[in-house]
């Protein structure tokens, strides 16, 4: 048995894995083992067993989420909606499955689809991927000529046909909500919930949109078992997780490996430590909307609750490193750059609140900062920071590595503002 | 006036209603086609003048503001004319900590333009872009469909083309 069950049939150099080779190693046995054989209601139990939680950035269990979606006869359309929309910074790692495995996602759709009985499903990708998307139609050519995809898949009566759909670009369309307006050809402006999508999701019908990683376990989870996969994890957590780590390492890269692995040894062990020079200062563990972590963190194993009770998220698993010769606010200031950049402009704590933040970090970092400003930083990363000022997680998500830059590098950004200089400029 | 005015279709050519009404009959509202029209258009011309998104309103029963509020809100769809090639320089955290400002103003000079700005020879638009998915090979860009990374000032010399033959 394969202890990297998402990666294996990756191999950058090989080139993508088409239908023959996916079968050849097992592929769709899930789906012929599991469509017209086994019930939805067993499957979702299989899924719920499995802990498994959305690597989408939240960990939300999603067997959990799935039971939330009305069973039995319905008298229009179900979806399964795939958030191929990547685009959080630092994030890196559904793109190799898109690019190298596309079968692997596509079974995984279609044993999800079948355990909520949707007939129709979207892959929802950034434009940006091309080579992911001419992949991706390629891959579901293929499928729907097997008899895997379509019409009375395998003669089994159940009907589900998936569709790709290119984005327009805004990072807000991965936020599930945002994405279903858009999938409705809408402004990506998130929705209230309740209702839930899988209440009242894509045009008012019952919908789950899962993350790719999240839906590629799918196979593996129904292919061998609950239990195999819950082995996997080193902690309490279950599975491998596609983690990865970029800035100033010797060898920035992507790995699959066990749920629970350490920091460390993903910085260390993975990454190659840091490059010639320079030492660990902070990181971001699992992208730019996540709390700064320390190197005293590095024993952590990377798990959701580890990680929540040390004050940060394991978000979606791909750390940015900081050395000690970047300078902590040039670096919060290129992110809340970002973050103002890409608000949907709905609510004013954050349509306003981000430019402001950005300007006073602008400010700071280019030696015109005022002691004052720290205080404004404080309280409007407070106000905007807290869940339930602001329509969507967005803006919170902004102020996690602000409020936590803060936490941890306040001298820093003292320095700016007594020097009335960047101390790092020019070193 | 009715939907087949020739008068008002005309900023649309029948292979991009053609294309549109193909991706409208998938959906349960013809509205819910207003991002993919949008796409159609600009593959076919580049970008969406206002004479096009007139046409596209009409032929999907929407008002012209209701189309432009779509329109202007996605950062890929363009609504002013761009250079054969857009390059999408990714401004994001990783490529940022790897040094991507100091390539981005190696693009600026060579091309004699800054964000939002096309080649005198109408070859280039620079315009930035969200973390590209690619940040254990930062810096990264997309040039047109491709994607470069590990960018230095030499690659980007390799890269891009002066963009200006004036000089
Ligand atoms: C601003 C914002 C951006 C998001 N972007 C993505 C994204 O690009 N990809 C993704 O899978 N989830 C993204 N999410 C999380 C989704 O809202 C959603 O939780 C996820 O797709 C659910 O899938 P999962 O349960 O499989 O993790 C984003 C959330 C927010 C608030
Ligand atoms: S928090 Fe920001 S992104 Fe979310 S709805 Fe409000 S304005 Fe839009
Ligand atoms: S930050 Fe530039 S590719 Fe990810």
């Amino acid at each position: 048995m394969s202890d990297r069950p998402l990666t294996r049939n990756i191999d950058p150099v090989a080139g993508p894995t088409w239908i023959k080779t996916y079968e050849a190693n097992d592929g769709y046995q899930a789906v012929r083992e599991t469509i017209g054989q086994r019930s939805p209601a067993d499957v979702l139990d299989m899924v719920r067993e499995s802990n498994l939680r959305g690597r989408g950035g939240a960990g939300f269990p999603t067997g959990m989420k799935w039971s939330f979606v009305p069973m039995g006869k319905t008298d229009g359309h179900k979806y399964l909606v795939c958030n191929a929309d990547e685009m959080e910074p630092g994030t890196f790692k559904d793109r190799i499955i898109l690019e190298y495995d596309p079968h692997q996602l596509i079974e995984g759709m279609i044993l999800s689809a079948y355990t909520i009985a949707a007939d129709v499903g979207y892959i929802f990708i950034r434009d940006e991927y091309h080579v992911a998307t001419r992949r991706l139609r390629q891959a579901i050519a293929e499928a729907e000529q097997k008899g895997y995809l379509g019409n009375d898949i395998l003669g089994t009566g159940y009907d589900f046909h998936l569709y790709v759909h290119v984005s327009a670009g805004r990072y807000i369309c991965g936020e599930e909500t945002a994405l279903l307006n858009s999938l409705e050809g809408k402004r990506a402006t998130p929705r209230a919930k309740p209702p839930f999508p899988q209440v009242s999701g894509l045009f008012g019908r019952p919908t789950i949109v899962n993350n790719v990683e999240t839906l590629c376990n799918i196979t593996h989870i129904v292919g061998k078992g609950p239990d195999w996969f819950k082995s996997l994890g080193l902690g309490d957590d279950s599975g491998t997780k596609l983690f990865g780590a970029s800035g100033k390492v010797k060898r920035p890269g992507c790995w699959e490996l066990p749920m629970g692995t350490t920091i460390g040894e993903i910085i260390e062990d993975h990454a190659g430590g840091m490059r010639e020079g320079l030492a660990l200062k902070g990181f971001l563990p699992g992208g730019a909307s996540t709390d700064f972590l320390l190197p005293e963190h590095l024993d952590l194993r990377m798990d959701y609750d580890t990680i929540m009770q040390a004050g940060s998220r394991m978000g979606t698993g791909t750390m940015i490193i900081m050395d000690d010769k970047t300078c902590p606010v040039a670096m919060v200031r290129n992110l809340e750059m970002f973050f103002a950049r890409e608000s949907c402009g709905f609510c004013t704590p954050c349509r306003e609140g981000l430019p402001w933040i950005f300007r006073i970090l602008d400010d700071i970092e280019e030696g015109r900062g005022m002691p004052e400003d720290m205080e404004v930083l404080d309280r409007q990363g407070r106000f905007i920071g807290a869940i339930g000022n602001t329509h969507c997680a967005h803006a919170p998500g902004a102020i996690e590595p602000l409020s936590s830059a803060i936490r941890y590098f306040r001298e820093d950004f003292e320095q700016h503002i007594q020097g009335k200089r960047c101390p790092y400029a020019g070193g | 006036m009715s939907r087949k005015d020739p008068l008002i279709i005309q900023p649309l050519s029948s292979e991009e209603i053609t294309a549109i009404e193909n991706e409208v009959s998938h959906l349960p509202f013809r509205d819910a086609a207003a991002i993919d029209a949008l796409k159609i258009v600009q593959a076919h011309r580049g970008w969406v003048s206002d004479e096009s998104l007139a046409a596209i309103a009409r032929l999907l029963d929407m008002s012209i503001e209701e189309l432009d509020a779509i329109a202007t809100f996605y950062n890929l769809i363009f609504r002013h004319p761009v250079g054969e090639k857009v390059i999408l320089f990714c401004d994001s955290v990783s490529c940022w900590l790897m040094g991507g400002d100091n390539i981005c103003d190696h693009i600026r000079q060579k091309l004699d333009i800054d964000y939002g700005g096309t080649t005198a020879d109408g070859r280039y638009t620079l315009l930035p872009v969200t973390c590209l998915g690619d940040c254990d090979h930062a810096p990264a860009m997309m040039v047109g469909d491709e994607l470069h990374h590990d960018l230095t000032p030499a690659a980007i010399d390799q890269i891009l083309v002066k963009g200006n033959h004036n000089e």
